[in-house]
């Protein structure tokens, strides 16, 4: 891992840190309770995205098989909520194979067409199947995750968890991208016939990935069932898996410190608009929570359009560019000098 | 290892894209340790035979004989990992990535750490890590582009794509390295230290097939020349013979 | 014993949409290479559009009919201007991220404009259901099959006996080729995407009395149809309309004997297994899927 991407490690752990001082208040620690949940499932999804290059519109459905495996296991069946989200990610794992087995093996991206209708059927499956998942009435109480025989009941506790859990799995992601395995990953993207030419097993290493990046929507998914204690379907609709592919699409495919901030910016933005909702009104819009979809596919079309490799490297090559100008204002500064 | 010398043998080879034969019955071998030029004009059908040897698609009849082994459909992976590597007519480098990962790409055979554990550890716990990049540096060493190291590789110019291609290539230590037109699109400069790093690649003990168009650097590298022309091997020999055969001179110049 | 009569009349309903969005993505997908994400989009806009105007601004059927078939086709004709059309050396992951980025915008307007409740339409002629062998059918399910019959008998001309449909079709074959012999495949981009927003409102349109159109049908209808165009084989319209009919008549003849509750995931759940063991779909060979991907 280059030492650019430590020191992001550290600014983000300092963040972290910080937050919850500057955020008194507790609606806002929640908010970013729910943000670190979102981050978890879109580097896993950048994963998929910008290094083996291929879309899933169905990570809403590995979220809910990781919350309603949690939810069901522990109610029904008493089972411990640390096991229940491995059963979870197991479960997520295995049906990750099934669907992402056949379609991979195809050219393009059938992936994304095959995941959006799986997704639509576990979204189905969520609301009728009511003896076993509550159905739109949903799951209710789902016990709070513990740790060392102690209860993460507070939100503060459960902020530092939550995000714990991003750092942990953006370590994970980061070594992978830079090993073996995901130098391997990189060079499909680059050229999958000179990619195969070495011998890389294109099919096996795309499969994996769809697979890793199932486990870590999952766990995303059993740590909101953990921390909401109550789940029914309305969060895992298509829309959901949607807005993950926003945010790492906005933030920056090729790179998994684009998808964080993706992430988090686009988790956030809801709140920046509601409170935006009253200084509009002045002005005479009035802005309803309804609106997002808008705003959130006017965003991804202009990102796509002008902007195709996200926020991150638009940002990037723009300070590099404004460093270079800034050198060319001072060397040619001396030069009127002299 | 048997008494046969002959890395690969091609045998009454076959095939055909829609009705277009492109190759028609074709027969030769290569001699392991030798450097063996495929020669003729375009469309005969010479980065075809590449493809299939490499295994981008099978034939429509005929044998592959790899070290006494007839190849069977084995995809490009499989034929990487049996020890054949290869460059591409139209340059196809990682534009992403650096010049150094680039080779290190090339080392993905000669290296185990799987998902998992790459994942887990970060690379400097990971002895493997280090000696892959050793190894990946020294064959940019070997065909002098450690200067660009950090560069990525969609910056260099095509001259030295070309040489990064087969670095790449030689990193996976294969047998057989198979080179599509190393040259084409090369001044004359890098073309002169092409066929340098074309015999010391010999050197190493390693069999070459090559693709090319440059007459000059062929007959000055090659042990062998293969004349093909619709399909068809028209003629077979040293260098010497190759340019006093009547066919060959009179598929190159027409009648 | 006419259940099975009512059921396929219902499925024969339901498939004469599938089919009808399934031709819309084939037209896009041989013209550019993409799958379109908005094209359960265009239906819900017909749709709703056409609730408008009969409902609300009480224009005559016909008149309503070729006034939102046209602002569709209008919608089709900016969306490529304005999203396809000026993306420089587009990768087909970009294209379809911009689509669904699209579809994520008509649904919000959709639902600005309209309102999130369903929308009641009047039948085209009387509602009053025909008796056929001890099963009831609506009107509106026959004005379905025959506009169904007609876009299918409008394809088939256009595209063989129209200088522009067999410019379109060489497009589709091969666009480098195309190009050479003078053809102006940009255009040829715009146009599918005119002709597959029209036939998607005409769907919205003929279907509407009978479901009551609201604005956020269009991803399951564009899922199914999409379900269609793969079992059909991806970019050949006669078998999507085959696949579709087909489709809509498994789905009604499950959703009566097996599950009313399950009805819309099985039609998923059979395009998933087409996907999965014959992704060339039903009536195309296993070799060509590997000459075409998205």
């Amino acid at each position: 891992m280059p030492l650019k991407d430590y020191i992001g490690f550290c600014i983000l752990i300092a963040l972290v840190l910080l937050m919850p001082h500057l955020v008194a208040n507790d609606y806002y620690l929640g908010v970013l309770v729910f943000t670190a949940f979102n981050c978890l499932a879109c580097i896993g999804l950048c994963l998929l995205m910008g290094y083996a290059g291929q879309i899933s519109l169905g990570h809403g459905a590995f979220i809910a098989i990781g919350a309603y495996s949690s939810g069901v296991l522990t109610t029904m069946l008493d089972w411990s909520p640390w096991t229940a989200m491995a059963a979870g990610a197991l479960a997520s794992m295995a049906i990750a194979f099934a669907v992402g087995i056949p379609t991979l093996r195809l050219k393009g991206h059938y992936l994304a067409m095959a995941t959006l209708g799986f997704a639509s059927i576990i979204h189905i499956i969520a609301v009728a199947a009511t003896e076993i998942t509550g159905g739109p009435a949903g799951l209710l109480d789902i016990p709070r995750l513990g740790l060392f025989g102690y209860s993460l009941d507070s939100d503060v506790s459960y902020y530092y968890f939550a995000w714990f859990a991003v750092v942990a799995g953006l370590y994970f992601a980061f070594n992978l991208v830079h090993s073996r395995v995901g130098r391997g990953l990189r060079a499909i993207h680059g050229s999958e016939d000179a990619a195969s030419a070495v011998g890389i097993n294109t099919n096996i290493y795309k499969i994996q990935v769809f697979a890793l990046s199932a486990v870590y929507a999952s766990v995303s998914g059993s740590l909101y069932a953990y921390y909401v204690n109550y789940i029914d379907p309305g969060p895992f609709d298509v829309m959901h898996s949607i807005v993950l592919v926003t945010m790492v699409a906005v933030g920056g495919l090729r790179h998994l410190w684009g998808a964080l901030i993706g992430a988090v910016l686009l988790s956030l933005l809801p709140e920046l608009l509601s409170m935006a909702a009253a200084p509009l009104k002045v002005i005479g819009i009035a802005y309803k929570p309804d609106y997002d979809i808008l705003v959130y596919g006017g965003i991804l079309l202009l990102i796509m359009m002008f902007l195709p490799e996200g926020l991150f490297a638009g940002l990037a090559s723009a300070s590099k560019s404004g460093t270079a100008f800034l050198m060319k204002l001072i060397k040619g500064g001396s030069i009127v000098r002299q | 290892m048997s008494g046969n010398d002959l890395i690969l043998e091609l045998k009454e080879l076959k095939k055909s894209f829609g009705g277009v034969v492109a190759l028609d019955n074709l027969s030769f071998g290569v001699k392991r340790n030798t450097t063996t030029s495929l020669i003729g004009p375009n469309g005969a059908g010479k980065t075809t035979v590449f493809n299939l040897i490499t295994g981008y698609f099978g034939p429509d009849s005929g044998l592959l004989i790899y070290r006494d082994r007839p190849l069977k459909g084995e995809k490009p992976y499989k034929t990487a990992s049996l020890g054949i590597g290869r460059t591409f007519q139209n340059v196809q480098v990682f534009a992403d990535m650096s010049v150094l990962e680039n080779v290190m790409v090339g080392r993905h055979l000669r290296s185990r750490t799987g998902l998992t554990l790459s994942a887990v550890l970060p690379s400097f716990l990971r002895p493997e890590e280090r000696r892959i990049k050793e190894e990946a540096w020294h064959w940019l060493e070997f065909v002098g582009l450690e200067r660009f190291s950090d560069m990525p590789a969609g910056a260099l110019p095509l001259g030295n794509q070309r040489m990064l291609e087969i670095a790449r290539a030689l990193a996976m230590e294969p047998e057989l390295l198979l080179l599509d037109e190393p040259a084409s699109g090369l001044n004359s400069r890098e073309t002169i230290a092409m066929g340098e790093l074309i015999g010391c690649i010999r050197d190493k003990a390693i069999t070459v097939m090559l693709v090319e168009h440059d007459m000059e650097l062929v007959m000055e590298i090659s042990d062998r020349v293969a004349v093909m022309n619709f399909g068809r091997l028209i003629a077979e020999g040293t260098p010497r013979e190759v340019q006093e055969d009547r066919e060959v001179i009179s598929a190159y110049l027409g009648e | 014993m006419t259940d099975w009569l009512q059921f396929l009349f219902m499925g024969i309903q339901r498939g004469a949409i599938y089919a009808m969005v399934a031709m819309g993505f084939n037209m896009i997908y041989n013209a550019t290479g993409i799958i379109n994400f908005a094209q359960g989009e265009f239906v819900v806009l017909g749709g709703l559009m056409m609730v408008s105007l009969t409902m609300v601004m009480d224009f005559s059927i016909v008149f309503a009919f070729f006034l939102s078939v046209g602002f569709v086709t209008i919608v089709g004709i900016l969306m490529e201007r304005l999203t396809i059309n000026p993306v420089r050396r587009p990768t087909v992951l970009r294209l379809i991220i911009i689509t669904i980025a699209v579809s994520m915008l008509f649904k919000g307007s959709a639902m600005c404009f309209w309102g999130k409740g369903s929308h009641y339409m009047r039948h085209f002629t009387e509602a009053q259901p025909l008796e056929i062998m001890g099963a009831t059918i609506m009107p509106q399910t026959l004005w379905i099959i025959g506009i169904l019959i007609l876009v299918v008998i409008g394809y088939v001309l256009f595209f063989n006996c129209t200088m522009t449909g067999k410019c379109m079709r060489a497009c589709a074959i091969n666009r480098d080729a195309a190009r050479l012999a003078g053809i102006n495949d940009r255009r040829m981009v715009m146009l599918s995407f005119a002709l597959s927003a029209a036939i998607g409102a005409i769907a919205g349109i003929i279907i509407t009395p009978l479901i009551q159109m609201d604005y956020a049908r269009g991803a399951l209808l564009g899922l199914k149809g999409f379900g269609a165009a793969v079992i059909g084989g991806l970019g050949n319209s006669m078998g999507a309309v085959a696949a579709g009919l087909l489709l809509g008549t498994i789905e009604a003849m499950a959703g009566g004997y097996i599950s009313s509750h399950y009805m819309d995931a099985i039609a998923l759940v059979i395009m998933l297994v087409v996907l999965f063991a014959r992704p060339g779909g039903l009536f195309g060979s296993s070799e060509e899927v590997r000459l075409k991907e998205f």
